[in-house]
């Protein structure tokens, strides 16, 4: 089976204490680390397990800058075969359109039997996978944390709908999945495989290799900008709770009992 | 001069610390608390790749240059002194004289578990009455036809009796030279050997989940086979060993002191006295002033000392200085850091005072402080 995961670099918020910057446009990213998207990587693992299953090869793809790359060579280093780096000054500021019409110009160059794209990255929007199965006018299953090979033709995915409950599906291939994290359980990269992919040459793709319209993607093709970034203020009815877990549970009682919420 | 990390060195660096965030962040408190050692933990340390760092691919080491191994000691000894005890003592104390000495013989026949994780060797050269003086051995090795009748004991010897200790080194004195120093020499001993005992120490005030044993050796017989090296070459080995041991000792300061300055550092920035955040205090923001420039001098020290014996230079002083200089940084950032955590600072669920602890044997262990000062005098002229 050929697949195709599609995979992001963003700042890391286990390393980072994020903040709005100054001009309220974007976070603050002086200094900041990053790294793999968390959902893209459980989506690499998967594609690693079911490579390891049923044969073929894992690609990884990000659009990016340089500094992207870096995110590829991870994946690899975990066990996805390849990657591709999709960059071009043209390729900034694209919105989710931008960057699924951009991935979808990739796709287009392969032939893969299954795309993956995590539930969401950093921006949270989660659009990417929808989009981009729609612009391959192939079917799509979101928020996916199961996957089964039937056949070479066929999966059977879960996906987590409300209440923690798991619907069941069959889908054709190729198809477009967004994965949801804890489908599994991603394993660590290991020396062993850092040192078979540090020195690998990894291509890079601009618009033209793609065929991509420069004026429809990045700032140029964006339909959604960002137009401000802020954390809200807590309003007058707000109140933060602090203290341990059984503290906070207890101030909580007591609250809704004194406003007649609890009897 | 380049001072740039290579890709496969940054990659390192970014995954041994998301390893040691995740797998050994979780359990570090509660292995110092219980003093115990956790060979589960030791495997997964083996299966990301973290024994047989600069051993080659033929005896399934890893094959990575010595600042590698270095960064990766380090990133370890950032989040536990202990398991990056473990990991140094098996890489240069363990398996880096079977690697450096050993026949092809036993490089085949030990290495490749050793370079798993799935076994671990001790390095037996301290004795009771033979510390800094280690030319001071009394364990004796006696030829018996094909065979070496060894007694003796040795004491404080790292990874030596957990469950998957698979021997050890052990220095023995073989005979006399002419101007009447002992000759000595290293034999391998796998555990199990009859009349070779060795027994966990325990009680210890640092590294409480990594392995320190005590060894008794009577009248315990190993085949001519097992000797590492010939015949007089002990002391030579021992003391090579120990060069490349300092720089993995410098690590686990380095990597401590930064460890200690960063949880220091976001603490400072969180904790508020007087109204405002303790490190907008000038005697708090010194402090960690002090510790960052510190730490960037002894990071380009430990480096360089690397560089010199990638480069296959003499390294010995940098590497003397290095260990000298991290360790007792380790000690002042480590100092700084339970300062200024104040009483929380004392508790051990803020884990300052477990880096505080830990320190302590880097000024001791692979050549204490004063020796080190030896050393590098003797190298200055003095
Ligand atoms: C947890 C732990 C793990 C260890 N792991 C190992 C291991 O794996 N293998 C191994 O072989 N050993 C190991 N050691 C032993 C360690 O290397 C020794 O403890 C160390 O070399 C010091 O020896 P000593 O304890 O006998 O102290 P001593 O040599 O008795 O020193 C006592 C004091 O006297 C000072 N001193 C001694 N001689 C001089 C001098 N000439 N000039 C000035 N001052 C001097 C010392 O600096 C020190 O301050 C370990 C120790 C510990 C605690």
């Amino acid at each position: 089976m050929e697949i195709l995961v599609c995979v992001k670099r963003v700042p890391d918020t286990s390393e980072n204490e994020i903040e709005v910057g100054s001009d309220g446009q974007d976070i603050d990213r002086d200094d900041l680390v990053y790294s793999v998207n968390e959902w893209d990587n459980y989506a690499v693992e998967e594609a690693i397990q079911i490579v390891d299953k049923v044969g073929g090869k894992v690609t990884v793809v990000t659009v990016g800058d340089d500094e992207s790359e870096e995110v590829l060579r991870r994946e690899m280093a975990m066990g996805a075969n390849e990657g591709i780096l999709l960059s071009d000054d043209a390729f900034e500021s694209s919105d989710g359109k931008g960057i699924a019409a951009i991935l979808k110009a990739a796709v287009e160059k392969g032939s893969y039997d299954l795309i993956m794209t995590g539930a969401q990255a950093d921006a949270g929007a989660g659009q990417v996978g929808g989009m981009l199965a729609a612009m391959l006018d192939q079917p799509y299953a979101s928020l996916v944390n199961s996957i089964e090979v039937i056949d070479d033709k066929k999966l059977k995915v879960g996906r987590e709908i409300e209440g923690g409950n798991q619907e069941m599906n069959e889908i054709q291939m190729p198809c477009v999945l967004s994965i949801q994290t804890g489908i599994n359980e991603p394993r660590y990269v290991g020396i062993r495989g850092i040192r078979k992919v540090a020195s690998v040459d990894i291509p890079v793709l601009g618009a033209s290799d793609l065929g991509i319209d420069s004026g429809s993607v990045g700032n140029a093709g964006a339909s959604v900008k960002v137009q401000d970034y802020f954390v809200p203020v807590f309003g007058d009815g707000a109140e933060m709770l602090e203290g341990s877990t059984e503290e906070i549970i207890d101030k909580l009682i007591e609250l809704l009992k004194a406003q007649g919420g609890l009897k | 001069m380049n001072f740039d990390l290579t890709t496969e060195q940054k990659m390192i660096r970014r995954e041994v610390r998301k390893f040691a965030e995740s797998e050994i962040a979780s359990v570090a408190l509660e292995l110092d608390e219980n003093e115990e050692f956790s060979a589960e933990l030791t495997r997964k340390m083996g299966e990301i790749g973290l024994f047989g760092m600069f051993v080659a691919e033929d005896y399934e080491g890893q094959a990575l240059d010595y600042i590698s191994y270095i960064i990766a000691v380090e990133e370890i000894a950032r989040v536990d002194g202990s398991q990056a005890a473990t990991i140094a003592a098996a890489n240069s104390l363990g398996i880096g004289p079977i690697y450096y000495f050993g026949t092809e013989a036993q490089k085949k026949k030990y290495l490749p578990m050793l370079c798993s994780g799935e076994g671990l060797w001790g390095f037996g050269l301290t004795e009771p009455t033979a510390g800094s003086d280690a030319g001071g051995s009394t364990t004796t090795a006696v030829k018996d036809g094909n065979e070496w009748v060894i007694n003796g004991s040795k004491i404080f010897i790292t990874n030596a009796a957990c469950e998957l200790t698979m021997g050890v080194t052990v220095q023995a004195v073989t005979g006399r030279r002419e101007n009447g120093k002992p000759e000595c020499t290293c034999f391998l001993v796998e555990s199990g050997t009859p009349g070779f005992k060795a027994q966990p120490m325990h009680k210890k005030m640092m590294w409480r989940a990594s392995n320190t044993a005590e060894l008794y050796f009577d009248d315990m017989r190993v085949p001519e086979e097992n000797i590492l090296g010939n015949v007089g070459d002990g002391f030579h080995q021992m003391l090579q060993t120990l060069d490349g041991g300092r720089l993995s000792i410098g690590a686990m300061g380095l990597g401590g002191a930064q460890g200690a300055y960063e949880l220091a550092l976001k603490y400072a920035k969180k904790r508020e006295q007087f109204g405002q955040p303790i490190s907008k205090f000038q005697a708090v923001g010194f402090k960690l002033a002090d510790c960052a420039v510190e730490i960037e001098c002894a990071r380009n020290l430990l480096y360089k000392a690397c560089w010199l014996r990638n480069e296959k230079r003499s390294f010995e002083k940098e590497a003397a200085m290095a260990k000298l200089y991290c360790s007792e940084l380790m000690g002042r950032v480590a100092n700084h850091a339970v300062q200024i955590h104040g009483g929380y600072g004392l508790m051990k669920e803020y884990n300052v005072e477990r880096f505080y602890r830990d320190q302590k044997l880097l000024d001791i262990g692979e050549g204490t402080s004063e020796v080190q000062r030896i050393v590098i005098s003797r190298y200055i002229g003095c």
